[in-house]
This record gives C-alpha cells, sequence and structure tokens, in this order.
C-alpha cells in the first residue's frame, strides 16, 4: 500500500471534483490574463489609453453590431470615447481583482486572530471584543465610506504614501477592511468557543502544549475550511463592493477604469448599446460563479470527512 | 504497597458561576470536588466510581492540573505539584498522561494518527531513538494498530481504534501514571473487553498506575485493585476492590452494587434491589451533614447535621458514614 500524505488526498479529492476543477480553471485563466494583460494587449494591437475613433460612428456608437466586435477590438469599443473594451477589461480587472483580495485577505485574517483570541481567552476578553465588533457592525459604514473618504485620500496623499488612485485604492481598502473583519471574526469567535472545549485540546494541555500551540496546531486547522469558504464568498462580494463605490464616485476615478467603473458606464448605454453592457456583466457573473464553485471544491477536498458522507 | 505515585490530600474544586459580560460578576459555586483524599501506588489501579455529575471526571482534570484545585494537595512522586505554574508542570506532563472517554472527540480530526502520536514528541522537544516515525510506528503496533496506518486520519478507524490511538498518545513520553475517563463507556461491550485487557497487558508491560475512572462497575471490579466510591463530590468508601465488593460497608456503594446485573436469572429474580429514590442533589447547594442523607434509607437526624468522618473502619478500608451496614 503507497502511504499518501494528507495534501496528496486532499488533492486528489479535489481533481475527483471536475465542476470544481473547471471553475479553478476558469478563475485561474481569469487572473492570469490580469496579471498578462500588458502581454495580451499588446499581442491583439490594443491599448487601453488609445481612442479609436475610427471605429466610431458619428454619434460616437460603436460601428458595427454587438458593440463594434471585430478583428481589431475583440470585444468591442466602449460608446463616446472609443476605447478598447478588451483593454480596458483586462486592465480594469487588475485592480478589481488586487483590491478584492488585498482586503479578503486581510479582513480574514484579521477576523481570524480576533475572533479565535476572543473564543479562545473567553471571559472578560471576549466581552470587550464582542461588543467592539458590535459596535463597528452597527456603524453606517457605507455613509461613512462616502464622507469620509476625501479628506483620508487627501492624508494618505499628503504622506506620500500613494497619489490620486493610488491613494483612493489605498483609503477603499482600509475601510473594507476596518468594516470587514467583524463579521468572520464572529463566526471564528464561536468556532473557537466550541473547539476549546473538545477534548482533543484538553489532550494538547495535558501533553503540555503552549496556547499558542494548541491556537495554531489544534484550533486553526479546523478553521480552514471555515476560512476558505468565506474568502470564496468575500472575493466576489468585495469585486462588487469595490465597484459600487467606484460608481458612487469614492473608488477610482476615470480615465483608468475598473470592472465596477465600466459597469456603470455601461448602464446609460444599455438601450442603444446593450452588448458594452452585456459583456462584462458576464464576465463578473462568471468569475463570481467560478470562485464560489472552486471554495466549494477547495472546502469538500480539505474536509477528511467528505468520503464518509 | 510500595511509595505513592499520586496522593491527593483533601482536594477541593470549585466552579463559580457567573453572571457573564464585561462587568462578570459570581453567582454562586458548584462543588464538583469537596475535599477528596486518595493513594494510587505504583503499578497500582485505583477505580473512581460513581454516578453521573458526583465528580470523578473533575477529580482526574484536576490530578493533571488541567483544573486548578481550589483547595488542598497534590502529590505527584512525593512532590507538591499544587502550585505548580503552567510552565512549571511542562517537565512533569511526561510522565502523567490522559485517556478520554469520547474516542470521537479525543482526537483532532485535521491531524494523522503520525501527527497525533508524535505531538508529544514535538512538545517537549523530544528525539526518540531511531526517529520520530519509527517510535510511533512502534508505538502504534504496541497499542495493536497496523503501523501502515500513520498517514490515516481519525475518521478512518473505529471507535476501538480511536481509543487505541489515544492510548498510543498517553504511552508516547513513557508516563508513570495514566488517567483514564471512562475509558471503554463509549465503546461496543466486545470492544470494551479487548481495550481493557489492552491497558492490563500494558500495565504489566511498563508497570503504570491507573486512576481509572467509570461508572460500569463490572469493568472497575475486572481492571482495578482499589475501589473509591464518591458521590457528590465526596469519597464515601474506599477499600481493595475483592473487599469493597464481598463486603460493601456504605449504603450508598451498597445500592451501587446492587444495580450490577449478575449473569444468572435465577440469582437475579430473587435477589432484593436497593432503589434509591429522587437524584443527585445540586452540587450548587449540597445538603447539610451528610451529603447522602437525601438518598439514605437509613438516614437519622444525625446524619442531617453532623459530616460524617472518613474512618479507616478495618486496614485498608476507610468509610464516611454514621450507621455503616453490618459485616
Amino acid at each position: 500500500m503507497v502511504l499518501r500524505t494528507p495534501r496528496q488526498i486532499s488533492w486528489m479529492r479535489f481533481k475527483r471534483n471536475k465542476a470544481a476543477v473547471i471553475s479553478g480553471l476558469v478563475a485561474l485563466f481569469f487572473i492570469l490574463s490580469a496579471f498578462l494583460a500588458p502581454l495580451i494587449t499588446k499581442l491583439v494591437g490594443v491599448n487601453p489609453t488609445t481612442t479609436y475613433t475610427k471605429a466610431l460612428t458619428q454619434y460616437g456608437m460603436p460601428d458595427g453590431p454587438w458593440g463594434g466586435i471585430s478583428l481589431a477590438h475583440p470585444l468591442g469599443v466602449e460608446p463616446g470615447a472609443g476605447r478598447d473594451l478588451l483593454a480596458l477589461l483586462l486592465y480594469g480587472s487588475r485592480i478589481s481583482f488586487t483590491v478584492a483580495l488585498i482586503t479578503s485577505v486581510a479582513s480574514i485574517g484579521l477576523g481570524m486572530l480576533i475572533g479565535i483570541t476572543a473564543g479562545y481567552f473567553r471571559g472578560r476578553v471576549d466581552a470587550v471584543i464582542g461588543r467592539f465588533s458590535d459596535f463597528i457592525l452597527a456603524f453606517p459604514s457605507t455613509f461613512m465610506i462616502v464622507a469620509l473618504s476625501l479628506p483620508l485620500v487627501q492624508r494618505v496623499e499628503a504622506l506620500h504614501v500613494a497619489k490620486d488612485n493610488g491613494a483612493r485604492i489605498v483609503v477603499l481598502i482600509i475601510f473594507f477592511v476596518v468594516f470587514g473583519w467583524p463579521g468572520f471574526a464572529r463566526l471564528v469567535r464561536s468556532q473557537a468557543l466550541s473547539m476549546r472545549e473538545r477534548d482533543f485540546v484538553m489532550a494538547a494541555q495535558a501533553l503540555g502544549a503552549s496556547n499558542w500551540r494548541i491556537i495554531t496546531k489544534e484550533i486553526l486547522p479546523n478553521l480552514w475550511p471555515t476560512a476558505i469558504v468565506f474568502l470564496s464568498l468575500s472575493l466576489p462580494g468585495f469585486l462588487s463592493a469595490e465597484a459600487t463605490f467606484s460608481f458612487l464616485g469614492v473608488g477610482v476615478q476615470a480615465p483608468s477604469a475598473t470592472w465596477g467603473l465600466v459597469l456603470s458606464d455601461a448602464v446609460t448605454y444599455w438601450q442603444t448599446d446593450p452588448a458594452y453592457l452585456i459583456i462584462p456583466s458576464a464576465m463578473l457573473v462568471i468569475i463570481v460563479l467560478a470562485l464560489n464553485l472552486m471554495g466549494d471544491g477547495v472546502r469538500d477536498a480539505l474536509d477528511p470527512k467528505a468520503d464518509s458522507r | 504497597m510500595s511509595e505513592s505515585v499520586l496522593k491527593l490530600e483533601g482536594l477541593k474544586k470549585h466552579f463559580p458561576t457567573t453572571t457573564g459580560g464585561v462587568f462578570s460578576r459570581v453567582k454562586g459555586v458548584v462543588k464538583a470536588v469537596d475535599g477528596v483524599d486518595l493513594e494510587v501506588a505504583r503499578g497500582e489501579t485505583v477505580g473512581l466510581v460513581g454516578e453521573s455529575g458526583c465528580g470523578k471526571t473533575t477529580v482526574g482534570r484536576t490530578v493533571l492540573k488541567l483544573y486548578e484545585p481550589t483547595d488542598g494537595k497534590i502529590f505527584f512522586e512525593g512532590e507538591d505539584i499544587t502550585k505548580l505554574s503552567r510552565h512549571e508542570m511542562k517537565p512533569l506532563r511526561s510522565q502523567m498522561q490522559m485517556i478520554f472517554q469520547d474516542p470521537f472527540a479525543s482526537l483532532n480530526p485535521r491531524h494523522t494518527v503520525g501527527a497525533i502520536v508524535s505531538a508529544s514528541f514535538d512538545i517537549h522537544g523530544i528525539k526518540p531513538e531511531g526517529g520520530v516515525k519509527k517510535s510511533v510506528q512502534d508505538l502504534l503496533e504496541r497499542v495493536g494498530l497496523n503501523p501502515e496506518h500513520i498517514n490515516r486520519f481519525p475518521h478512518e478507524f473505529s471507535g476501538g481504534q480511536r481509543q487505541r490511538i489515544g492510548i498510543a498518545r498517553a504511552l508516547a513520553l513513557k508516563p508513570k501514571l495514566i488517567v483514564a475517563d471512562e475509558p471503554v463507556s463509549a465503546l461496543d461491550v466486545s470492544i470494551q473487553a479487548q481495550v481493557v485487557n489492552l491497558l492490563d497487558d500494558l500495565q504489566q508491560e511498563l508497570g503504570l498506575a491507573y486512576l481509572f475512572v467509570a461508572h460500569d462497575l463490572s469493568v472497575v471490579q475486572h481492571i482495578s485493585d482499589r475501589v473509591v466510591v464518591m458521590y457528590l463530590g465526596k469519597v464515601m468508601e474506599m477499600a481493595n476492590t475483592t473487599e469493597l465488593f464481598a463486603n460493601p460497608r456504605h449504603p450508598y456503594t451498597k445500592a451501587l452494587l446492587s444495580a450490577v446485573p449478575i449473569p444468572d436469572p435465577e440469582i437475579e429474580r430473587k435477589r432484593e434491589r436497593i432503589i434509591l429514590q429522587g437524584d443527585l442533589p445540586s452540587p450548587v447547594n449540597p445538603p447539610a451533614g451528610c451529603v447522602f442523607n437525601t438518598r439514605c434509607w437509613k438516614v437519622q437526624d444525625r446524619c442531617r447535621v453532623e459530616v460524617p468522618q472518613v474512618l479507616e473502619i478495618s486496614p485498608k478500608h476507610t468509610l464516611a458514614c454514621h450507621f455503616p451496614e453490618g459485616n
């Protein structure tokens, strides 16, 4: 009999799940193409900043059916300015993915740390953390982000951390993380509370394990599936949140483009140029679905009880 | 018997009940263990019996300092470990281990058998001879498991096999004392016998001392050298196994023993059962005097006022009762 490591077993389980593998490949395709955006646009021969006025009619609408899809512009062109849609989406997805990934990982990391602390140490620590996260959750966060983003962007720029859109992204990420961690922290806290009463935690204590070892080696591995599922749910969530705030004028601003910005622009053209709305929307739906299905597959693969069900 | 591995003197463990929240206040006290004296000699098995909620599990956990004792003293190999901090306890942890009741909860579902059994090497920074993997496989073989199953997860095993993994984990650092907290009560009867026999063999071979917490009297009778009967956090009676089963003096012990089925229908039908009335009183508010007075059929006024002293009525047979049963 061949002995396999737990990681190999998980990987085998994942490979058996066809939906997860396919959506994983789709997600990988989107992420890779975002990463390789400069190369792809060069190969196609387009540029996100050039305005292709020749592809537009005299009314500023794309020339031809389906938003002006042609060999030169595989996804058509933007009505009005006439930029290439493929290049816009590729470069836009870079910003969207970066913001969504950083905020998801940061808020889950922070939530995990705070949640385990509250659940493991219980008592007063738990009570103080719990009331504080209630306070954050009860905060009118959308209003706060809109109201406070301008002064904060100026503050970030004054600190010479980043400029313009860079500063806006930094502020957006900070806001998302500050208002994003309590949800996950609560989930983790409740799980850590039940986990610390399990006999295997007591067994570790009886062996002389430190609090740190118990938290990292005994409790944390049991929380990975929760974190992964939460990540797969919050990634698309933050993708759309980023789009929402871009639409409200708080996030990234033109001439840079994110998916959200493209979509909010497309809404104004939905009657005259539906393809301009359909193409980015379809992409957003596909990537969100792919991320969710992949997250499910990873959870099933990491769950040792998956086979016995 | 030779020197003692474990000695308890007036051990108490009280759990405060609190209101909770930021401004938590103490509401009351659960007297889970209220003055237990006990001694376990090297290589001896002491059975600790009593009904659910009598504090026997708490005794086991307090002995290993998983709970901080409220009062009393714990001696391990003559050393007072009552006041030792978590850090100071660590070197001693290798010598006293625990086997748990529920083999499904006591193994981390995310760790392989290898990781579970070798955790103690890791925690204590010990590099066993021949490598960690070899030692783990030896341990698995010792407890009757296939050493090739080192990379399997706990859920791939049956209850009895899991309990064997738990035993292998406890044995890894060659302890002198093992607190077995109802190690077989979650298993099928046929598997119970296998695990009890394994514990017996290991004791013969390694000279282990067991504090065997159980509520199944037949198992206790089989494995124990001495038996301690607990009720509501206090020791009622303590004697050698043969003596206690043949000649119980405390009314509570008598009632417990009369509940053990006898595998002979003739005797079983004729024999008189003692059925206790009512429930175990709340350990938050135990009765005054003898704690058993609310359910004892021999209760008299004295029992409601005066706490019976623990007396040695015959060699190695101690009792806490004002009106013991006759010889």
